[in-house]
């Protein structure tokens, strides 16, 4: 079996046990929006602020919602002693990863579709003329957050306190993928919206390089 | 056990070299006087954090190649010496920048990446605490090890672009446009110096590691000793 149609299953297997209860998404979702509005009382932002803060707070609410999400992904399996099946299966294990960040990426992009809408409305900020080059910029960083979070997610589901340490590895990592991401959704959020390229290279530079890196390394992830 | 005291030796002789080369022979500096020998240790330990470093990212892959023990020792004493070094650098920056620039920290791309490094390298440490087998923790704590160097060059370059931008109220004006000729000579006997201090400490280090390694399997040895003589059988002495 090639290792695309066995992260197609495996995808298959993760859109369904989450679409059976939704537990996941909502919490993601519901944590996301807390966010957006602790962040209203603790800036209280003018629609000027909005656009120059906006972007930040933006990227932080799916920042932390993605490390509290990932959490799941690994430690279930473990938790349900699921993870020597996919071990034992006749697949290799950078099947296994992808298949765990291409459901990652789907939950947390449906979660920023009701996210982004929502922000644009509370704080005054208009997207549709913006919506196909920050849906661009949104997939970029969603994708470095998945790829980098699923891993350290494998990493940590054997680690005792494992829900505190995610995102003790994961936030530093993604520290360049934050400013890289904030700062194109600023140029985006601009009266005149520019396209900021040299971001954008760092966006994609991100991912290759940390997609790569755990294409090499997903062997030594699911050994036991 | 020679190798380590000539070495030191070594290191002591360098560092004495490299004080009195920065203190007594390199010229002052027109601008900020004696207290731009603070250079002379600065750039020094960032050096031989950066090497610490690169050899921590060395070790990672062979330990993850080879599947020999020593390789995670030195890959977690590497990390050790790195995130002290690292401390010592911020620190010695902030000495300097007190009294050159009038704060402690600005959010400078140097400063900033170097912040973002320690913190991952603590975040490191941390994991391997959080870790309990031994072989899980070595080759786990690598794959991290391997993603936090990786994710270096791009902390660097996404700030560098980020404050460039975004002029910051302080511009770093290190000395480093054009460097006097004795001073770079005092400079990189310096850099020698702190990075044979390091590989003494990181000698160090790891035959640390190795004499905890080697008193975990004695101990349980002896505790299968134990459990043995409790059930004697006869040639059975393991």
């Amino acid at each position: 079996m090639t290792a695309a149609r066995a992260a197609t299953i495996l995808l298959r297997k993760e859109l369904r046990l989450e679409f059976r209860r939704r537990e996941l998404l909502t919490t993601t979702i519901v944590f996301g929006l807390i966010v957006v509005v602790l962040f209203s009382f603790a800036l209280n932002p003018t629609p000027e602020e909005s656009r120059r803060y906006g972007p930040g707070l933006l990227w932080i609410a799916f920042l932390f919602a993605g490390s509290l999400m990932l959490n799941p992904s690994f430690a279930r399996e473990q938790a349900n002693d699921t993870l020597d099946a996919l071990r034992m299966a006749p697949i290799s294990s950078f099947a296994v990863l992808l298949g765990k960040m291409a459901a990652n990426f789907v939950f947390l992009a449906l979660a920023e579709v009701i996210l982004v809408p929502a922000f644009a409305v509370l704080y005054n900020v208009s997207l549709a003329r913006i919506a196909g080059r920050l849906i661009l910029v949104l997939a970029l960083g969603t994708g470095g957050i998945v790829i980098a979070g699923t891993v350290f997610s494998a990493i940590s589901a054997h680690a005792r306190m494992r829900e505190l340490l995610l995102p003790l590895l994961l936030l530093p990592v993604l520290a360049p993928l934050l400013i890289a991401a904030v700062e194109a959704t600023a140029l985006l959020l601009t009266p005149e919206p520019s396209f900021g390229g040299s971001w954008l290279t760092i966006l994609i530079a991100f991912d290759v390089v940390f997609f790569t890196a755990s294409w090499l390394l997903a062997d030594f992830l699911t050994e036991e | 056990m020679k190798g380590r005291l000539w070495l030191s030796v070594l290191a002591a002789a360098l560092i004495i070299a490299g004080g009195y080369a920065a203190l007594f022979i390199a010229p002052d500096e027109r601008t900020m006087h004696q207290l731009q020998r603070v250079f002379y240790v600065h750039v020094p330990i960032w050096a031989a954090m950066f090497s610490a470093l690169t050899i921590a990212f060395i070790a990672d892959i062979g330990w993850l190649w080879t599947r020999k023990l020593h390789w995670d020792w030195l890959a977690v004493s590497a990390v050790e010496v790195g995130v002290v070094s690292c401390t010592a650098g911020l620190a010695t920056g902030m000495l300097w920048g007190r009294p050159a620039w009038g704060i402690w920290w600005t959010w400078d791309a140097k400063l900033t990446s170097a912040f973002v490094l320690w913190l991952l390298y603590v975040s490191y440490l941390l994991l391997r605490g959080l870790l309990e087998d031994p072989q899980r923790r070595a080759t786990l704590s690598a794959v991290f090890g391997i993603f936090a160097f990786l994710d270096a060059p791009l902390v660097y370059s996404a700030n560098r672009l980020f404050r460039t931008q975004h002029p910051a109220p302080v511009i770093f004006g290190g000395p480093n446009s054009k460097l006097d000729p004795t001073m770079a000579k005092a400079l990189v006997l310096c850099i020698i110096a702190f990075v044979v201090m390091m590989a003494v400490i990181l000698r160090d280090r790891v035959r640390l590691e190795r004499m905890r390694h080697e008193l975990e399997e004695l101990r349980e040895e002896s505790e299968m000793q134990t459990a043995a003589a409790e059930v004697p059988v006869r040639g059975e002495s393991k």
